[in-house]
């Protein structure tokens, strides 16, 4: 177990990191601003990456793909919100996972509907399929770098908009008192259709980039959707900041923690009672660390404002 | 006055009405030689079992977990590696069940019950989630594949291996927690944790340690769905992580709210309702999905007092 191994396995950390961080941004937002209990984000990458895929077969481009897959995303997030999250606003947290999760088995049906059961095929993007060597004897795929560098776009793009425009100023009122701001006379509901559609669309971008590298089927949204969860416990509610930390953080012990602990355990205890715990064991741990944040701060690391 | 009476002689009437067909369900169905029907309403029992139990923390305590299905899962293990090392001792097994489900409530709900609203409705999934993976991790017992059992033996001339047996067996099980449900949520304790739900602030400064209240909620809570659990272990006679699968958890929460949130009786009900209504959307078509979601959706915005509601006095009542 070398040096190139752990960089290799860090990077694919942090590249697991940025598709879970584009998913958990919107829902944050969502969740601090709308205070929704929103399910249905993991089928709103399940339809990007889906998108992505049917615009790719059928024009053989990743851009097309991904500019056919974003605004397709930011348009059903409109949709999905005025048609049937706006009327949950104002419900209970019971009524918005019961309502939500109606909507994922109607989502993840739809996909199996019209596009099968089957799970759907997508390329590299031409100029990406190569490696790079980053370190000596380290080759990493270009593919996977540029994933990296859009999400640090993105996340540096979101911290313009949040903390730099007028749209921000907004979104961090509407995240500190809602009611506040609807008096001073701002359009509070354009401003809650606005951020879900931008969520979806990240939600979209994510599932259009994960769509060469991982598998697009019916279902693949929700994994990603816990996940999320436990990112923005971790990160606290409402904080874009702790979403970007705590998404590095779980992609990172998610990963590396795959091919580390068994590698540990073998030197500590038996080889054959690794086997064993080595896979129990990293399939509980971003879940400890989860019970570990909570216990020392109940409200993430980074406790959004107010609310 | 007269109305409220009125509801209370039809929701006796209506839980009386459902005893008696759960007694005599199986002679019907041995007359109309239709036996595959007392497999079916034995696994509607044991969802009910189940969806009972999360009653009392979702609608009396108003803990929203979405994540009881892992001690559906727990039960369910607690029969398949104790069978799988040939010990068939149901006494064992279900103490197991219900103790180890029990323990592991009382573990998640420490850290859980220390937040609320958002916060506890994701980590309680979280938690269930980790358990689902755990379930997947152990190559030992099948992995996601899942392993298979034996039906459990209690004493000598109880055959849990017949299909009529063991309905009884669990009828008399969901008649026992559904009481000893009733009994909770009346007793003192009960009232402690209603109070806690309308107003934690309120029951902590009059002295109670509302925490401790609603934690041995949660551990009992879980305790029950273990005992389902291990039913339905010893009904499939296999046992894979899927028990403890998100979406099995929210199904749980739509039994619930189907039949009405703090009832008790409700979730029975509407374990019941949700069972027949997927048996009867799926054999229409396999896209039946496409239907029951939105209809999730529609129930939520126009039917939230669920089927035990519509016999409730609409405003004052229960809440």
């Amino acid at each position: 177990m070398g040096l190139p191994l752990i960089l290799e396995q860090t990077l694919n950390g942090v590249q697991f990191g940025v598709f879970l961080f584009l998913i958990a941004a919107g829902l944050t937002l969502i969740f601090g601003i709308m205070n929704l209990v929103n399910l249905v984000h993991g089928s709103l990458y399940m339809m990007g990456a889906y998108f992505a895929a049917v615009a790719y077969q059928w024009s053989g481009s990743f851009l097309v793909a991904l500019g056919v897959a974003l605004p397709a995303l930011f348009i059903v997030g409109i949709v999905l919100e005025m048609v049937a999250l706006r009327t949950l606003y104002q419900r209970d947290h019971l009524d918005q996972v019961l309502a939500t999760f109606g909507l994922i088995l109607f989502f993840n049906q739809l996909m199996i509907f019209v596009f099968g059961p089957a799970s759907q095929e997508m390329n590299l993007p031409q100029g990406l399929e190569g490696h790079v060597e980053i370190i000596s004897g380290a080759p990493y795929p270009t593919y996977r770098l540029a994933i990296i560098a859009t999400g640090l776009a993105v996340a540096l793009s979101l911290y313009y908009l949040i903390a730099r425009t007028r749209a921000g100023m907004l979104i961090r009122a509407g995240a500190s008192n809602r009611t506040m701001i609807a008096a001073l006379g701002v359009n509070i509901r354009l401003l809650f259709t606005g951020i879900f559609g931008l969520g979806a669309a990240l939600a979209g971008l994510s599932g259009a980039m994960a769509g060469p590298i991982l598998s697009v089927e019916p279902g693949m949204g929700e994994d990603m959707l816990i996940l999320s969860f436990v990112v923005i416990v971790i990160g606290g509610i409402g904080s874009v900041q702790g979403a970007l930390v705590a998404s590095i953080i779980v992609g990172v012990v998610e990963t590396l923690g795959r091919s580390i602990i068994p590698f540990l355990l073998e030197r500590i205890i038996s080889n054959e009672a690794a086997q064993t715990a080595g896979p129990a064991i990293t399939s509980m741990m971003i879940y400890i660390l989860m019970a570990a944040v909570l216990f020392f701060r109940p409200r993430g690391l980074f406790p959004a404002k107010g609310g | 006055m007269q109305r409220a009476e009125r509801y209370r002689h039809a929701r006796r009437f209506a839980v009386v009405a459902g005893l008696v067909v759960l007694l005599v369900l199986p002679f019907i169905t041995e007359a109309i030689d239709e036996p595959f029907y007392v497999d079916l309403v034995t696994r509607f029992m044991i969802f009910a079992i189940a969806a009972a139990s999360l009653d009392l923390i979702l609608g009396y305590g108003g803990m929203i977990s979405f994540g009881h299905a892992a001690y559906l899962g727990l039960g369910g293990y607690a029969v398949a590696i104790f069978s799988f090392y040939g010990i068939d001792n149901g006494f064992l097994q279900l103490a197991v069940a219900i103790l180890g489900s029990a323990l592991i409530a009382l573990l998640i709900g420490a850290i859980c019950l220390k937040t609320s609203g958002l916060y506890f409705i994701m980590i309680t999934l979280a938690f269930t989630q980790m358990l689902y993976f755990l379930g997947i991790s152990l190559e030992e017992y099948g992995g996601d594949d899942g392993v298979n059992t034996n039906r459990s033996e209690f004493f000598e001339g109880l055959d849990l291996y017949d299909s009529t047996t063991f309905y009884y067996f669990v009828f008399g099980l969901l008649v026992v927690c559904v009481l000893g449900l009733r009994r909770v949520v009346a007793s003192r304790f009960g009232r402690v944790i209603s109070g806690a739900k309308s107003n934690d602030l309120r029951m902590r400064a009059i002295g109670f340690p509302t925490f401790r209240y609603r934690l041995i909620a949660f551990a009992i809570s879980g305790a029950i769905c273990g005992i389902a659990g291990f039913l339905l272990g010893n009904l499939t006679e296999f046992v894979t992580p899927e028990y403890m699968h998100w979406s099995r958890s929210g199904e749980l929460l739509v039994m619930v709210v189907m039949g009405g949130t703090g009832t008790i009786f409700g979730p029975v009900i509407g374990a019941v309702g949700f069972l027949l209504l997927e048996e009867w959307l799926s054999s229409l078509t396999e896209h039946w999905l496409l239907f029951f979601g939105p209809s999730l959706l529609l129930l939520v915005l126009f039917a939230k007092r669920g089927l035990f509601g519509l016999i409730s006095p609409a405003a004052g009542g229960g809440e």
